[in-house]
């Protein structure tokens, strides 16, 4: 790993002025992708600012009929809290099933957003239930937040404070995921509200996370898993690599849909349900 | 690809390791594992993929297992940290090691030190795990000799015995 400063920051303006002030400096979440990028020297910033010592960005609240998640809150954190799984069960279990346990342990509800992975399982949630991405300059919805492969809406030295979920009348997210990785080979997060139907999907999109349109407008119109359109996205936005061809995944999406429209009708599952396994629902 | 030199940097942090606080001086870039096992010679704690996926590197960071291959040393300013050395003893084996030992839970051992100080943090947060819930929390454990299902035994038995009041060094005639 090359060298880097460290700079540890005490409060948001802090971070955002080390940030700002130092050339090609990174901020520092949980670590857990970022660590790794600068061991394969993917990634060799001049200057690390840490935003582990900022207490104000850890936490969850429910305020004005929104969840809200301190961006520095751990996926445990998130798993495990009695105000997420009273009134968000499926992030809940959304969070629970990233990485590991001693991933949980560290990674960030920030973090993940920012870095954008394609196949990460929160842009699912965020996109999904319509999030809004709060940072130290403005608010920014989900929608127009995640603009492609490992990008995102955010200037550099702007930082996410937090994220703002609305609560749907139902929501569920189902992934297939990666055997050794537990990122999703394909992951499917849908919500219902008064007014609207969300479907984003993750882990398939050649750039990152999506909303399936057509499976929106069909399940608006009648809220049932055989109302589902198969193959509704063009096979050349889908990934292939070894873990998938693009037509596995175009199958999956369907495939993972459906189950997800099935737990948000509360139908028991068929399908094994495991803690950090195959199927989050 | 051009590189450009940039200066490291020394820091002082202040690590409680095994319930002992300590100084010490590192790199911005010096991992936790290295930290641990070049600076405390506690080698208990292994690099195996050192990606953060086999679970060798386990310690105990403020209550939580973590991957110490994935976390720099830095980070851990100010916190307790907890490794394989700290379980228990030769003389005195902890409720899990006597376990693991009872069950033959391990074969070549180089993921042991792992497996235990993450089956630790599962039994002081679920004192009595079903088999389900002990195997998916050991996902980030990986073992390439024993198949699991003595690991999965000995976790449970540890737990059973934990709950009846073992402690370490005292064989709980379980």
């Amino acid at each position: 790993m090359k060298p880097f400063q460290y700079r540890l920051a005490k409060s948001v303006p802090e971070a955002v002025a080390a940030l700002a002030q130092i050339a090609e400096a990174r901020p520092l979440a949980g670590g857990m992708t970022l660590i790794p990028a600068l061991k394969h020297g993917l990634a060799a910033p001049a200057a690390l600012v840490d935003l582990g010592g900022i207490a104000s960005l850890r936490g969850v609240s429910f305020e004005n009929g929104e969840l809200v998640v301190g961006a520095m809150t751990t996926h445990a954190a998130v798993a495990g809290s009695p105000i997420v799984n009273e009134r968000l069960p499926a992030l809940g279990r959304l969070a629970g099933g990233i990485g590991d346990p001693q991933v949980r342990h560290r990674g960030t509800l920030g973090g993940s957003v920012a870095n954008n992975d394609p196949a990460a399982d929160y842009p699912a949630g965020c996109l999904g239930l319509g999030a809004t991405i709060v940072t130290n300059l403005r608010t920014v919805s989900a929608d127009e937040f995640f603009t492609g492969f490992f990008s995102t809406a955010l200037a550099p030295a702007e930082v996410i404070t937090s994220i703002r979920f609305p609560v749907p009348m139902r929501a569920a997210y189902v992934k297939f995921a990666n055997q050794a990785s537990r990122y999703a080979t394909v992951g499917v997060f849908i919500s219902q509200s008064a007014n609207a139907v969300r479907v984003a999907v993750t882990g398939a999109g050649r750039s990152g996370v999506f909303r399936a349109g057509e499976m929106e407008q069909a399940l608006a119109k009648d809220f049932r898993p055989e109302t589902l359109p198969a193959h509704c996205v063009a096979l050349d936005d889908l990934n292939t690599d070894l873990h998938a061809s693009a037509e596995y995944r175009s199958h999956l999406i369907n495939v993972l849909a459906r189950r997800a429209v099935e737990a948000c009708m509360g139908a028991p599952s068929r399908h094994p349900v495991r803690h950090g396994g195959a199927y989050a629902f | 690809m051009t590189t450009k030199a940039v200066e490291g940097e020394r820091h002082t942090i202040q690590v409680t390791v095994n319930g002992k606080r300590q100084a010490a001086e590192v790199d911005s870039h010096t991992l936790l594992v290295e930290f641990l096992r070049e600076s405390f010679r506690l080698t208990g704690t292994h690099v195996g993929c050192d990606t953060s996926q086999c679970g060798a590197c386990v310690v105990e960071f403020e209550g939580n297992s973590v991957k110490s291959c994935t976390m720099l040393a830095v980070q851990a300013d100010g916190g307790r940290i907890t490794t394989i050395e700290g379980v228990g003893s030769r003389e005195a084996l902890h409720p899990m090691q006597e376990a693991f030992t009872e069950c033959h839970a391990l074969q070549c051992g180089y993921c042991t030190p792992g497996m235990v100080m993450s089956a630790c943090d599962l039994v002081r947060k679920n004192p009595s795990p079903s088999e389900a819930e002990i195997r998916d929390w050991l996902d980030g454990n990986l073992c390439r000799c024993t198949g699991y299902n003595n690991i999965v035994r000995a976790v449970s038995e540890a737990a059973q015995a934990l709950a009846s009041g073992a402690q370490a060094g005292v064989k709980s005639g379980a």
